[in-house]
């Protein structure tokens, strides 16, 4: 395994705890891993499958999905919704041959910077030692179907680096 | 094949069951007026055309070609590539054209996995020699080529461009009628042809929408699966524990299968606008649960809706039934092919 492997890692944080921890694990300059990119949401229930597949498919070594604890969500339930569907995702994704450690569930309240920079961390680790997912690459060797998309794509930045240069 | 004028149909079956065709021979007499209508130049089932016939054909000669089936193996994909050179309407037929369908489904295994299973380690096969396919073999006689068996199994729409969608497994036999009126009027110049892309023969709203049963919002403590139990009639199947996609699923069968207290299998594929079937659904599952409430704190939460969520079987193969070709994640991650072509099993705490 390449030492050098950086995951990338999506993170679904919802504006009321989560992305305020965050907030704090930077202002208070709590050193913890920089590979996850952020994405603020209204609520960790905000978060449909599809936007878990999609990271996945589309690059993302792992997914982290943040929120308030049971009891302290901002819109009473939410994240108890966020709970079931996660719950049913990870079944269903295990079954897709991915590991459990590539989405993540945490709960972290707006005080809690150092245990979402320690979630951060942690995960980054477990998936550099997992490897990387590379969704789409895997889809074209195995006579899937993403060539097409992928050729096009290849083809089109080709196209504006010349157009750059 | 003969010169009379009339606009040129076509038929065929990639990786199919057979079922789109009965259900086109299913519209009972509006079969007369697709020979009336239509000269067949190719279809396998009901006509004895060969692929070179097709190949003589010059392009864009079948004025409506009909596909159904997914694209499992080399053949199919190279006649689908035909057929689409050959045809000025190309219509992807039914849930397997459309989305992959249930032979979509091997796309949980690998192609390893799947030989395997049928050719080597099974109690009623007699392989001695560990005989698997392959596409080029050698024999006394001269080497002999059969098609390529592909990893995964992809939809017509993956492989060649395509006109327009008729989905359903297999498409409602008033659906196709209504289709093929549709088209027929086209021919005689009394309509024009819906905008390229459009799904034909199907509604727009969701298999709810027509189905009679009654919804009464009401949350489920865990899910059943059909043989445990009977579910009390007029009562929304969803709203009882049993799977039923109807939420995430195309309508316009007109709710059959709700119809006789069986879930809806979701073979009309995802409604407008919606990416990925499954995922879709899963939402929609776990929107109907109640279990786990902020007052029972943290863990027991958590415990309690794991409890529930693992009453779904097979969730993957459940809401990607039909539609895996289609969805976001496309297939299984690629293993070493062991196994008896059983896909991964969820994990176990």
């Amino acid at each position: 395994m390449d030492n050098t492997f950086e995951p990338v890692i999506i993170g679904f944080l919802c504006n009321w705890c989560s992305y305020r921890a965050a907030d704090l694990a930077g202002t208070a300059r709590l050193h913890y891993a920089p590979n996850m990119r952020p994405i603020r949401v209204m609520c960790s229930g905000r978060v449909e499958p599809d936007m878990v597949l999609k990271a996945l498919r589309f690059g993302a070594d792992g997914v982290l999905i943040a929120g308030c604890h049971p009891g302290e969500c901002h819109y009473i339930e939410g994240n108890l919704k966020t709970l079931r569907r996660y719950t049913l995702l990870k079944r269903m994704l295990s079954q897709f041959g991915i590991e459990e450690e590539r989405v993540q569930l945490v709960w972290a309240s707006a005080s809690e910077g150092n245990l979402l920079a320690e979630a951060v961390s942690r995960m980054t680790e477990s998936l550099r030692a997992l490897g990387p997912l590379r969704w789409n690459d895997m889809l074209i060797s195995g006579n899937g179907h993403g060539a097409k998309d992928v050729v096009k794509k290849i083809v089109a930045e080709m196209a504006t680096q010349e157009a750059g240069t | 094949m003969t010169e009379n004028g009339k606009p040129k149909f076509a038929m065929y079956w990639a990786a199919s069951c057979g079922g789109c065709e009965i259900s086109t021979l299913n519209i009972g007499d509006k079969i007369l007026d697709v020979d009336a209508n239509f000269d067949i130049v190719f279809w396998p089932v009901a006509a004895d055309f060969k692929y070179d016939d097709v190949r003589a054909y010059p392009d864009g000669y079948i004025d409506l070609c009909l596909f159904n089936g997914a694209i499992r193996n080399s053949e199919n994909e190279e006649i689908a590539r035909l057929l689409r050179r050959k045809s000025k309407i190309l219509v992807a037929f039914g849930s397997c054209a459309s989305l992959g369908g249930i032979p979509a489904l091997a796309n949980f295994t690998t192609s390893a996995s799947i030989f395997n299973t049928v050719f080597l380690d099974n109690v009623s096969t007699d392989n001695p020699g560990g005989t698997l396919p392959e596409p080029i073999s050698q024999v006394p006689e001269g080497e002999i080529h059969i098609p390529e068996f592909f990893n995964s199994v992809k939809s017509l729409e993956q492989v060649v461009e395509i006109d327009y969608t008729i989905p359903g497994c297999p498409p409602e036999a008033h659906q196709i009628s209504a289709v093929v009126d549709a088209v027929i009027a086209v021919f005689q110049n009394i309509a024009t042809l819906p905008p390229k892309g459009s799904i034909l023969g199907a509604s727009k709203v969701a298999v709810c929408e027509e189905c009679k049963l009654e919804k009464k919002e009401k949350l489920i403590q865990r899910f059943y699966r059909p043989y445990e139990i009977s579910p009390q009639p007029g009562i929304c199947l969803l709203e009882q524990g049993l799977v039923c996609m109807g939420p995430a699923t195309r309508g316009g069968c007109g709710a059959l299968c709700p119809k006789v207290g069986m879930g809806c299998r979701g073979c009309y594929g995802p409604l407008n606008g919606v990416e990925d079937q499954g995922a879709r659904f899963l939402s929609a599952m776990a929107s109907v649960t109640d279990v786990g409430t902020a007052k029972d704190g943290e863990h027991t939460a958590e415990q309690n809706i794991k409890a529930v969520m693992d009453s779904v079987a097979d969730p993957a193969g459940t809401f990607y039934r039909f539609s895996l070709s289609h969805s976001l994640l496309n297939r299984a991650r690629q293993t070493n092919g062991a196994g008896k072509g059983k896909m991964n099993e969820p994990h176990q705490h």
